[in-house]
C-alpha cells in the first residue's frame, strides 16, 4: 500500500488549485474522462449498470489480495472524468479504508453540484455503489 | 455578439414584457441568465405574482359555502377564472371547465372515470408515438385493468403523425384517441381538428393534450369538437399546481366522480351520497384557490399581448435559432415538422446532451437535456435524449446569439 486515500485527494485538490477558470477545470475533467480506460464490453450490461436519469454509468469491482479495484465508464464525458477521479482516489485500497473514507475533494474542487439530486446523472449512485461494494467485500473478509 | 444580432419586426414591446419577469434579471454563474427551458415551465409575470400576493394579503377565505365577505370575494374571483378559461379555450359552457392540479391530473381523471366506465375487453385506445409519458401511462394503466389495448399512431422521421396510418387504425373497437396538440420533445403541431373529425366518424372520443400548445396557439375546443382538452397553468405563465380539464358537458355528466370529499357532494347520509352538479362534481376538497385566481392573470397577460403576435414573434425566434445553429459542425435537429411551436431539439453524435447542458449552465444558459419524458419517442428516433431550447415571448435574438456562443464553447471543450 503506497499512497493513502487522503493523500490522493490532497494531490487532486492541488492539481485543481492552479486552475482558476471553470472552463479550465472542466477541460481537465474532460481530459481525465478521455483518458479513462474503457470498461471491457463484458461488464457493460444491466448487472453493472448504475442507473441515472440522463447518463449511464457501468461499474465493476474486484477484490484481490485484500484490496478493492474499481473499473467504470459512462456515456457522458464529464461524468466519465469525475468517475476517473473517484477511481483514482478509491481504487486499490483496503475495503475498510474505502468504507471509512470521506471524499472531501469533490467539494474542494468545486464539483459538489454533480453529486446533487437534481443532476440525476448517476454519479451520486455510483459513489454509493462503490462504498456498498467495499462494504460487502469487508463483510466477506470478516466472514473468512 | 453585437455584429451578429439582427433586428426583427414584431408588434411586441419586449422591454416592457421583460420588465414583467423580474426573475430574468439575474446572474447565473456570473453571466446574465438566459432562460430557454420554457417548455418545462414558463416564468411568471408580475401580474401573476401580484395576484397571488393580493389574494393572500386581502382575500384569503375558503370558497363556495362561506357566508362572510372574504369568502364571497374569494369565490367570485375563483369563478371568474372559470369564465376566463372558457373564453380562452373557446368552450361553450362554464361548467365544462374543471380545475385540476395540471395536465397529468386531467388525463388521469379522464382515464380513471370515463375510462373505467366505458372501456371493456378488446377495446382500443389510440395514442400517438410522440406522447409525453403523462398521456401514455394513464392509458396503459386503465387498459391493463380493462384488458383493452393501447395502439400507437406512428410518426415519420421528421416527427409528424402519419395521418393515413391513423385513419387505417380507426375502427369500431376504437373508443378513445389521445393526442398531443404540440409535442414537448419535438415541437410538432398535430392537426387536431382533423384528428377529432376522423375519430368521431368511428364513434371514438378524443382527448387533446394542450400542455405545450396553450401558450402559443389558438385553442378552440368547441370549433374542433374536442371531447376533452387539458393544459397546465405553469406552462402558460401561470402558477404551478393548477391546471384545467375541459370536457363536453354531456360527457362530464355521464362520468362518475374522480375523488370523493367535500365540495363534490350533493347530499351525504350514513348509507350513501349523491353527487354535486358540474363542475363541482370533479372538484373534491378545498381547491387550489390562490393559484386558480392567479391563472386568470396569466391568461389575461397572454390575451393582452395577443396570441397571433406571440406566435409570430416566437416563430421568428425559432427560425433565427435554426439559422444560427445549423452551421455548428455535427449538429442534427430532432423534430423537423412543417408546423412547429418554438421548441428546438438537437443532438451531436459525439457529445452527450448532459455534457452540453452542464457547460451551457456554466454560461448562464438554461436548456433541458434528456428524454423529455418521452422514452418511447426517443426509442423510435434511435436516440437516448436531446438538448432542447424552448422559447417564450420574453426571449430575445441576443439570447439566441448567446446560445450559439455557448454551444461553440462547449464544442471546443469536448472535441
Amino acid at each position: 500500500m503506497n499512497i493513502s486515500i487522503d493523500d490522493i485527494q490532497k494531490e487532486i485538490i492541488e492539481d485543481f488549485s492552479i486552475l482558476d477558470e471553470w472552463d479550465d477545470k472542466y477541460a481537465y475533467i474532460i481530459e481525465c474522462g478521455k483518458k479513462l480506460k474503457p470498461l471491457p464490453q463484458e461488464y457493460k450490461n444491466e448487472e453493472h449498470l448504475v442507473r441515472g436519469c440522463q447518463s449511464q454509468v457501468w461499474l465493476h469491482a474486484e477484490h484481490k489480495d485484500g484490496l478493492v479495484y474499481f473499473y467504470a465508464e459512462s456515456d457522458a464525458i464529464i461524468v466519465k472524468g469525475l468517475i476517473s477521479l473517484l477511481i483514482k482516489v478509491l481504487s486499490g485500497h483496503k475495503a475498510e479504508d474505502i468504507v471509512k473514507s470521506d471524499l472531501y475533494f469533490i467539494d474542494k474542487i468545486g464539483m459538489q453540484s454533480h453529486l446533487s439530486m437534481t443532476r440525476s446523472n448517476g454519479l451520486a449512485s455510483m459513489l454509493k455503489t462503490m462504498k456498498v461494494k467495499a462494504l460487502l467485500f469487508l463483510e466477506q473478509e470478516k466472514a473468512n | 455578439m453585437g455584429t451578429t444580432t439582427q433586428t426583427l419586426e414584431h408588434n411586441l414591446d419586449l422591454a416592457a414584457i421583460r420588465r414583467q419577469f423580474p426573475i430574468l434579471n439575474q446572474q447565473v454563474n456570473d453571466k446574465p441568465l438566459v432562460y430557454f427551458d420554457n417548455a418545462a415551465t414558463t416564468q411568471k409575470p408580475l401580474v401573476v405574482i401580484d395576484a397571488l400576493k393580493n389574494y393572500y394579503q386581502k382575500d384569503n377565505a375558503n370558497i363556495h359555502r362561506g357566508i362572510h365577505t372574504l369568502a364571497e370575494r374569494a369565490t367570485a374571483d375563483f369563478e371568474k377564472t372559470r369564465d376566463t378559461v372558457k373564453e380562452f379555450i373557446g368552450a361553450v359552457h362554464r361548467e365544462e371547465i374543471i380545475f385540476t392540479k395540471g395536465t397529468t391530473e386531467g388525463i388521469n381523471l379522464v382515464a380513471q372515470t370515463w375510462g373505467r366506465a366505458n372501456l371493456k375487453e378488446g377495446d382500443e385506445i389510440l395514442v400517438s408515438g410522440m406522447e409525453h409519458h403523462s398521456n401514455m401511462v394513464p392509458w396503459q394503466m386503465i387498459a391493463q385493468e380493462k384488458k383493452a389495448k393501447v395502439i400507437i399512431i406512428p410518426i415519420n422521421d421528421a416527427g409528424e403523425l402519419l395521418m393515413d396510418e391513423y385513419e387505417k387504425l380507426l375502427n369500431s373497437r376504437t373508443k378513445l384517441v389521445a393526442v398531443v396538440h404540440a409535442s414537448n420533445a419535438l415541437g410538432s403541431i398535430n392537426p387536431v381538428k382533423h384528428i377529432i373529425q376522423q375519430a368521431h366518424r368511428h364513434g371514438a372520443v378524443v382527448l387533446i393534450d394542450g400542455a405545450q400548445s396553450t401558450s402559443h396557439l389558438d385553442i378552440a375546443v368547441s370549433d374542433w369538437n374536442a371531447d376533452f382538452f387539458v393544459f397546465s397553468g405553469h406552462k402558460v405563465y401561470g402558477p404551478t399546481g393548477v391546471g384545467v380539464l375541459y370536457g363536453k358537458r354531456e360527457l362530464l355528466e355521464s362520468m362518475p366522480p374522480y375523488q370523493g370529499g367535500g365540495e363534490m357532494i350533493g347530499e351525504v347520509r350514513y348509507d350513501g351520497f349523491t353527487w354535486n352538479e358540474l363542475p363541482y362534481k370533479f372538484e373534491a376538497g378545498t381547491p387550489n384557490i390562490a393559484d386558480v385566481i392567479a391563472l386568470k392573470a396569466a391568461l389575461d397577460f397572454i390575451s393582452v399581448l395577443g396570441k397571433q403576435n406571440i406566435r409570430s414573434y416566437e416563430n421568428t425566434l425559432l427560425q433565427y435559432a435554426y439559422t444560427k445553429l445549423e452551421s455548428l459542425e455535427g449538429i442534427r435537429f430532432i423534430g423537423t415538422a412543417k408546423e412547429k411551436v418554438s421548441i428546438l431539439s438537437f443532438v451531436f453524435n459525439d457529445i452527450h446532451h448532459q455534457d452540453l447542458g452542464i457547460i451551457l449552465d456554466k454560461e448562464g444558459i438554461a436548456i433541458r437535456t434528456g428524454h423529455h419524458c418521452t422514452q418511447p419517442l426517443m426509442g423510435r428516433l434511435c436516440i437516448t435524449g436531446t438538448s432542447r431550447a424552448s422559447f417564450a415571448v420574453y426571449n430575445t435574438i441576443e439570447e439566441i446569439d448567446r446560445l450559439e456562443a455557448g454551444l461553440k464553447k462547449a464544442i471546443k471543450l469536448f472535441r
